[in-house]
């Protein structure tokens, strides 16, 4: 019972209300326009009128234009035949080839029972020190990668991404701008990695209504993929143009604005998508490295800030390297343990010295005389940072461990790193 | 009884308008029809024939015209035996079990009894017939676990009875009426071995309320010597995310001085609950050897589970606490995060259109925090036992602010404060708490002097620090020196604990006791270095072989040799004690 409907009642911003009756919530509806048609979801029900926000946008939409109801919530279609492919936010084609319509799975699902979940177990090896050393990535995890406009984000995602062990990689680009879709796209094509690609992009330019629904398409292939088995990794950039767009979209229907103008629900819409993050006992996984840009470097700010509640740890990135502070794994727990017995000890211990050292660079900064514990800090400071913490250091964790303890020696006497007795006696470099 | 019927007019995010017939209560739960499926939801606002209900659920496929059932009940827990070791969302639907029956997803409309109607347990009578009871007198009792259950007239049985019936010694379910009991007018009201409470409304069953005095022991060295938290007293963890909190209140939950511990994951990280769900079990209660799970109930709701489900988890949590505190047992309620709870309700205010508050927090946040951390509390039953709920929350504060509108209501009702702080988790120091912010109204294991005495050192120390930052270390006395490296000592042997150390995690009381003793000594002790690098350099050695000896097996062999070495140590170096300090060394 597909009814046309052609009496628009109202058209504020991209939202449009018809009358209509029997019509469920979140059901899909198509408008058609003078530019085309375009796809619509209903957000809002009161009495016969209804409210949808029209995809394409409310942009030259007449209130002669046609509204035709689909009777169903929106969908994607899923089979291999993804890989390699190109779509935009409504499901359409982005690439020039074939729009696929088999096998249509909804999006935005219920979350996994947490009792049915199996503990994260194994560590994702990036082959970057300040990850695999410091804040061990883990398969299932949920991190994001903060960071201000013009750091490189982007490329530290599609570097994890190369490197990173898995099955399937989805690409989710919200509010891309042109060249980062091209970007990536050659990135991972060079890196032979676009065969194993899923990618859904909203770019800058589009409607913003695609944006809101990149995350879930990306999560509901993605989950296909990993109910089959497949360990799969989804990439989220900008998760802030994705929440400006909840905020923009949210204003414009008169919604009562919580913090800084964001929806009341922003926390909830964000853990939503970032709870998709599973690791399943008798099939695959997915781990979810999004990127969330903050506003000024406040990470205060709500977008940040509510990420930072609901993810597993977060890898600030400032100055083109990964931040020691304010960065952290909170599942690293899980394996390090496994990996080598200096791992857990040495990770503390280099960060405590390194903290020390960030002081001692104040103090210089002041104009105070250097005491020889500040000399032997400065050089640990620089040794570190050259050594561990440069993006372009790409070694197994092993090897870092022993770069680690390398550092040490160089810098400070045994009982000046205040790592225990029995490790140092094991790891300590032998010098003549 | 059939309840009142309705029919959806409007939906809007989880909140659906709904126009009914007949009466409707606030917070009434109700139920939308959607195909073969019921969605639980509660009325929070009524206005002339139209009631808004909050769904439990997500709300995608509802439709205008759609039917409404009311029950005629508000949101309410089931308890009786069978409650411990159960782990449950926030509606109190078992979630193992709802795995067994819907998948790995949480279905939408799938509700299951909270307690097992199959399992038999063995009942002792403890009351005779011709018995003149009042709601939660105790009937009898049932073994749960490690625990004495005691199956108690049903809190919400106001006035007096006599019992006309009751069960002799045996095996029943809960669904198995175990008394009669008959009222003044001589109604005989049969009662089984569980019944339903009002999440909402506090269970107050008890004679009186005393002042929390007793210490509950953590384990972790800064809480119970520096900031303490008594047995039925109230305490909270603000910090930003990243400080710690998760990781305190794991390790609180596992060595806690306690018998029950409840833990209501509100709105938290489904990867960091499910460490909880799975290694629960496998831990080993160190009090009575058995599973920790035994004694423990969980309620569980990730952050991606639907906002009003979140919302009501603390008072489901905290119904669970009183309830086992009406059998005279210490119940430790830790709620994590508060915040999120808060956050829940600010979404809720603001989908009801209220004008909002500081934050765009509703006006009525400080009172309903109040209202929650007021539920915790020691207090005497009728029959003379002492039961008590404990609640610590933590707080996740927008930035890591402490001004926040959460954190100051909270920081309002609470009895101690372990505020944890960027810099010390910044700087690896665990537990992160910030020990000249943190403070605590309740009496520890250690005398208030001696921490006191102790505590100077961190706090001038500190000035010291604060001081060489402007005049820079030359400038600095080396009197000051050795001030500040005392109370670096305390903060990296004393303070800071090694988590991952299976020996230096959790640490007894006794310990605290004797480490602390030595360590006082040490503050107290006058030292006379040449120059600062051979005090650092001293220092750093001290706190080498004090690490090793945190690391050590309680009076172990090694242990003991480590104590001489340091005690040795020290007294090589010192010149004797400070003269202030013999009063509180005596």
């Amino acid at each position: 019972m597909n009814k046309v409907y052609s009496k628009i009642e109202s058209i504020t911003g991209s939202v449009i209300t018809v009358k209509a009756e029997g019509i469920r919530y979140g059901d899909l509806a198509e408008v058609d326009t003078v530019f085309g048609t375009s796809l619509a979801e209903v957000n809002r029900l009161a009495g016969d009128l209804v409210s949808l926000q029209v995809f394409a946008g409310g942009r030259g939409i007449s209130t002669g234009d046609t509204v035709r109801f689909l009777g169903r919530p929106m969908q994607v279609a899923f089979s291999e035949n993804l890989m390699g492919r190109v779509f935009s936010g409504s499901g359409t084609p982005r690439d020039n080839g074939p729009a696929l319509t088999d096998n249509p799975i909804p999006i935005g699902g219920p979350s996994v029972n947490p009792a049915n979940r199996i503990i994260p177990r194994n560590m994702i090896r990036t082959g970057i020190p300040m990850i695999d050393l410091f804040n061990t990535l883990v398969v299932s995890q949920k991190l994001p990668i903060f960071s201000v406009s013009g750091e490189p984000y982007n490329d530290l995602l599609a570097r994890i991404a190369m490197q990173a062990e898995v099955d399937v990689i989805i690409l989710g680009g919200m509010g891309l701008k042109y060249d980062d879709y091209l970007f990536f796209k050659d990135t991972l094509e060079e890196g032979g990695a676009l065969s194993r690609t899923v990618m859904f992009v909203h770019t800058a330019s589009d409607p913003t209504v695609e944006c809101l629904m990149i995350p879930d398409m990306s999560l509901a292939v993605a989950e296909q993929f990993a109910l089959q088995g497949k360990d799969v990794l989804v990439l989220l950039t900008d998760m802030t143009n994705f929440a400006d767009a909840m905020k923009e979209i949210s204003i414009i229907q008169e919604q009562v604005p919580s913090n800084r103008g964001y929806p009341g629900d922003l926390y909830s819409q964000l853990a939503s998508r970032y709870e998709k993050a599973v690791d399943f006992e008798s099939a695959g996984s997915i781990t979810i490295l999004g990127v969330t840009t903050m506003p000024g470097d406040d990470v205060t700010h709500p977008v940040p800030d509510n990420t930072g509640y609901i993810t597993e740890g977060q890898y600030y990135l400032k100055n083109g390297r990964i931040e020691p502070f304010g960065s952290l794994s909170r599942l690293k727990q899980q394996v390090n343990g496994k990996t080598r017995a200096d791992h857990r000890a040495l990770m503390d211990g280099m960060i405590k010295l390194y903290s020390a050292f960030r002081d001692t660079l104040e103090k210089k900064a002041m104009g105070f005389i250097m005491t020889a514990w500040d000399d032997k800090l400065l050089k640990y400071g620089d040794l570190f940072e050259k050594k561990m913490m440069d993006l372009t250091v790409n070694i197994p964790l092993e090897k870092a461990l022993d770069l680690g303890w390398e550092i040490l020696s160089d810098c400070f006497s045994p009982e000046e790193t205040g790592l225990r007795t029995e490790l140092i006696n094991q790891f300590w470099p032998k010098k003549d | 009884m059939i309840g009142t019927k309705g029919t959806v007019v409007a939906v809007n995010g989880n909140m659906v308008s709904v126009r009914f017939d007949g009466a409707v209560s606030m917070n009434e739960v109700g139920f939308v029809k959607l195909g073969d499926k019921k969605l639980k939801s509660e009325v929070i606002r009524i206005r002339g024939d139209i009631s808004q209900l909050q769904v439990f659920e997500v709300t995608k496929g509802i439709s205008v015209g759609d039917s409404v059932e009311y029950s005629g009940d508000m949101l309410a827990v089931e308890v009786g035996p069978g409650l411990l070791g159960q782990v449950y969302d926030g509606l109190q639907n078992p979630l193992p079990k709802l795995a067994a029956v819907a998948g790995n997803f949480l279905e939408r409309g799938v509700y299951l009894d909270p307690l097992s109607v199959d399992i038999s347990w063995a009942f002792t009578p403890v009351a005779k017939v011709g018995d003149t009871v009042e709601r939660a007198d105790t009937l009898g009792t049932v073994p749960e676990g490690a625990f004495t259950h005691r199956i108690m007239v049903p809190f919400n049985l106001y006035g007096t009875y006599t019992i006309a019936s009751i069960k002799g010694a045996g095996s029943y379910t809960i669904r198995d009426t175990i008394a009669e009991l008959k009222d003044e007018k001589g109604n005989t009201i049969p009662v089984t071995m569980s019944f339903r409470w009002p999440v909402k409304r506090p269970i107050d069953c008890f004679v009186e309320r005393y002042k929390p005095t007793e210490p509950m022991v953590t384990r972790v060295r800064l809480i119970d010597t520096f900031f303490p938290v008594a047995r039925g007293g109230t305490y909270c963890i603000p910090g930003p995310f990243g400080a710690g909190k998760t990781v305190l209140q794991q390790i609180t939950s596992r060595y806690a001085d306690i018998d029950i511990v409840i833990l209501a994951a509100c709105g938290e990280r489904a990867g960091e609950v499910v460490e909880t769900l799975k290694e629960f079990p496998e831990l080993t209660d160190p009090k009575t050897g058995k599973s920790l799970m035994e004694r423990t109930i969980i309620i569980c709701n990730t952050s991606s589970m639907p906002v009003a489900s979140r919302e009501a988890s603390v008072y489901t949590a905290v119904t669970l606490a009183e309830y086992y505190r009406q059998m005279g047992l210490n119940v430790l309620l830790l709620a994590d995060s508060t915040s999120r709870w808060a956050q829940a309700m600010r979404e809720m205010s603001g989908r009801l259109e209220e004008i909002p508050g500081e934050e765009a927090f509703p006006a009525y946040l400080e009172s309903t925090i109040a209202s929650f951390y007021e539920r915790a509390g020691t207090v005497r039953l009728r029959d003379g036992s002492i039961g008590s709920v404990t609640i610590g929350g933590t707080v996740s504060p927008a930035g890591g602010n402490f001004e926040e509108p959460v954190t100051q209501a909270t920081l309002k009702v609470v009895g101690a404060f372990h505020g944890l702080s960027r810099e010390r988790s910044d700087a690896r120091k665990f537990p992160a708490i910030h020990p000249l912010d943190s403070w605590s109204k309740y009496k520890g294991i250690i005398a208030a002097e001696k921490v006191g005495y102790a505590h100077g050192f961190m706090r001038r120390g500190s000035e010291v620090e604060q001081m060489m930052k402007v005049v820079g270390e030359e400038g600095t006395s080396i009197e000051d020196y050795v001030i500040y490296l005392k109370g670096d000592l305390i903060d990296s042997v004393y303070f800071q604990q090694n988590s991952f150390d299976a020996v230096d995690a959790a640490v007894s009381p006794d310990r605290q006791k004797h480490i602390f003793a030595i360590l006082l000594h040490i503050l107290a002790s006058q030292f006379t270095f040449p120059d600062k690098n051979e005090a650092r350099s001293w220092f750093n050695r001290l706190r080498q072989k004090f690490l090793d000896f945190n690391g050590s097996e309680w009076q172990s062999e090694r242990f003991v040799s480590l104590q001489k070495e340091i005690e040795s140590t020290v007294s090589a170096q010192s010149t004797g004690l400070d003269k202030a300090a013999e009063k509180v060394l005596a």
